[in-house]
């Protein structure tokens, strides 16, 4: 962690702190430890990253030691722990992705962004990251641009999607050529006498 | 081939309205209160009955499971379900398209399981990625609520139910049931050593069960046409529907609802739009998501998709997500991208796995280029031996099955490469 991870100051809003407190409710009294996850999650919705003031507080608000908070932080790969771009651009290369053609999507970031994995453009525009399987095979090759996904990608079509993002557009998430979730392109195989 | 009257998830692809009202127009919610009127007994029973085998990988009987939770419910250790959509099985897409397209059918299902087993709240367990789907769901959940159909009176019955929605946030491992009540109550994401299992002490220590979506969400629909109906389809002991996902080289990937049972090749052929190139251009399957060990266009050729047919054949159903690799592919380079993905998510606890997974992502790595020796083959062979059973959880085996499974049927390919390499040199 770096120095400003310690030193930057961690607050939550007004209304995230509403929220924390909903969230506390989800769980049994005296498990609300259960909530750090999610409060984490607000934290790095808010800050855009965890710095280690922002682990302390969330620990301090659950009254529970430092260390467990930490050792969340550091166990799951979402959280952040450095700051990124504004747009993290998570691309897929598990087994279906690298079936589909994940490989030329990478490039295409690449030689777009000129930045390898987990750097940053210079700018801070854009962060990007190679990420084990979304869960979205049927439709891949995938990449997760902050929330939202990108399917059935081509080079064409990851070139176009970020070149709207660096114009500040947001491009359309979901398939890319125009298919209806999961199902089969060209139209469905069952239930075709139902509209 | 599954008609359509049988089909479980009638919106499966979204092309209905998702909201409560278009949930309610296909007959989610229909007289939910007379089910539970029934009794726990009769929807236990039923879903005994039903045969259904649990659809996030393992196949246990879903209905047995039940029956592994305490009788009398003592009100200082509350009853717990959880569901477990923490999808992340490489090649398996099949929760997220019920969450995002049916959540009504799974919120239904989660009251009908939760009442079933004496548990008054049910935490889904949904992956960090999934934040789009997280939000239909919690959508569902808040629509349910007003209407009455979840909260103090659920479906205008005594019985008090709720429904929680916990994100996790990128791991893995957290989809092994123990690693996930961890997860919900703060911790890192590490299985816990079974006995003592999630139904003696589970989520906070209290009587727990861990279904899959998938389970969970059919339930509703073989309470409402009785358990016989759903084991009179698939084959006996592989009973009723199954949500496949069919990826890699195939001319149109999709999501599909169809019978146990199928044939691998009308599955594909019939839904799938075919092997990209023809049949003939078939090389590999792996037919049940990345853990289950790949099979060569021989064995696909006739095989089955059920739970017994694969084991069989020495492999399995998993997740039931089929990855078909034509003849274009590197297969040792494919089991190698799955060798690293288990290194990656292997939570490091056992050292068997915390260790084996990187040894062998480092030798799959050889053998893709060739540059390991011709013994590493049988080295490697025992490797996976020694990390297979070995270990808390099932990670170390499905890190171990896939390589075990290139070795079998493609010892010759990782040969021919050592040999071409060593001659080059």
């Amino acid at each position: 962690m770096n120095e400003s991870s310690e030193t930057v100051p961690f607050f939550f809003t007004a209304d995230n702190l509403k929220q924390a407190e909903d969230v506390i409710r989800r769980y049994p009294s005296g498990k609300q430890a259960a909530a750090t996850m999610p409060l984490l999650d607000l934290a790095q919705r808010q800050a855009g990253w965890l710095p280690r003031t922002a682990m302390d507080y969330v620990a301090n608000l659950l009254q529970i030691p430092s260390i467990s908070v930490y050792e969340v932080a550091t166990f799951y790969t979402m959280y952040r722990l450095h700051p990124i771009g504004r747009y993290h651009v998570k691309i897929c290369t598990s087994i279906s992705c690298f079936l589909c053609g994940s490989g030329k999507i990478l490039q295409t970031c690449r030689d777009i962004l000129c930045i390898n994995f987990g750097e940053t453009t210079i700018d801070k525009q854009f962060t990007i990251d190679e990420i084990e399987c979304a869960g979205a095979c049927v439709n891949a090759p995938i990449v997760q641009i902050g929330d939202d996904y990108f399917e059935d990608l081509d080079g064409v079509s990851m070139r176009k999607i970020l070149e709207s993002l660096k114009r500040g557009e947001q491009p359309k998430a979901g398939s890319q050529r125009g298919r209806q979730c999961s199902c089969p392109a060209g139209g469905p195989t069952t239930l075709k006498t139902e509209d | 081939m599954l008609s359509d009257k049988n089909r479980v998830f009638t919106n499966l692809y979204g092309f209905q309205d998702i909201s409560l009202k278009g949930a309610q127009e296909r007959g989610d919610w229909e007289h939910t209160g007379s089910l539970m009127a029934q009794g726990r007994d009769w929807i236990v029973d039923q879903v005994q009955k039903s045969g259904l085998r649990g659809r996030g990988g393992a196949g246990f009987p879903t209905g047995l499971k039940w029956t592994f939770m305490p009788r009398q419910v003592i009100p200082e250790r509350p009853h717990y379900l959880v569901i477990n959509a923490d999808e992340g099985e490489p090649g398996t897409c099949k929760d997220r398209d019920i969450i995002r397209n049916e959540p009504h059918k799974l919120l239904e299902g989660a009251l009908l399981a939760g009442f079933a087993m004496g548990a008054h709240v049910a935490y889904i367990y949904i992956r960090g990625e999934f934040y789009r789907e997280a939000i239909v769901l919690q959508t569902a959940i808040n629509e349910a609520r007003s209407a009455g159909l979840l909260g103090e009176k659920a479906c205008s019955t005594d019985w008090k139910f709720n429904v929680e929605l916990h994100r996790g946030m990128g791991a893995y491992i957290c989809g092994e049931e123990t690693a996930l009540i961890n997860s919900i109550e703060g911790r890192k994401g590490q299985p816990r050593l079974k006995p003592p299992f999630p139904a003696g002490v589970g989520l906070f220590g209290c009587p727990t069960t861990v279904n899959n979506v998938e389970s969970i969400a059919v339930i509703p629909t073989i309470l409402r046409r009785g358990g016989e109906w759903f084991a009179g389809l698939g084959r006996p002991k592989n009973t009723g529907t199954k949500v496949f996902c069919i990826s890699g080289h195939v001319n149109t990937p999709c999501n599909v609802e169809e019978e146990m049972g199928i044939s691998l090749r009308e599955l594909i052929e019939r839904h799938a739009g075919g092997v990209r190139g023809g049949w003939e251009n078939l090389l590999a399957v792996i037919p049940g998501g990345s853990s289950v060990p790949v099979l060569p266009k021989n064995i696909c050729d006739h095989v089955l998709m059920d739970f017994d047919s694969l084991r069989d054949v020495q492999s399995g159903l998993g997740t039931a997500a089929v990855i078909v690799m034509d003849r274009s592919t590197d297969i040792v380079q494919a089991v190698a991208r799955l060798s690293r993905f288990y290194k990656h998510e292997s939570c490091g606890q056992c050292t068997p796995c915390r260790e084996g997974t990187g040894w062998l992502w480092r030798m799959m790595e050889r053998m893709v280029n060739g540059t390991a020796h011709m013994a590493e083959i049988d080295v490697m062979e025992q490797v996976t031996r020694q990390i297979e059973g070995h270990t808390i959880c099932a990670l170390g085996d499905a890190a171990a099955w896939p390589v075990q499974g290139l070795i079998r049927h493609f010892r010759a390919e990782i040969e021919n490469r050592i040999t071409a390499r060593a001659r080059a040199a």
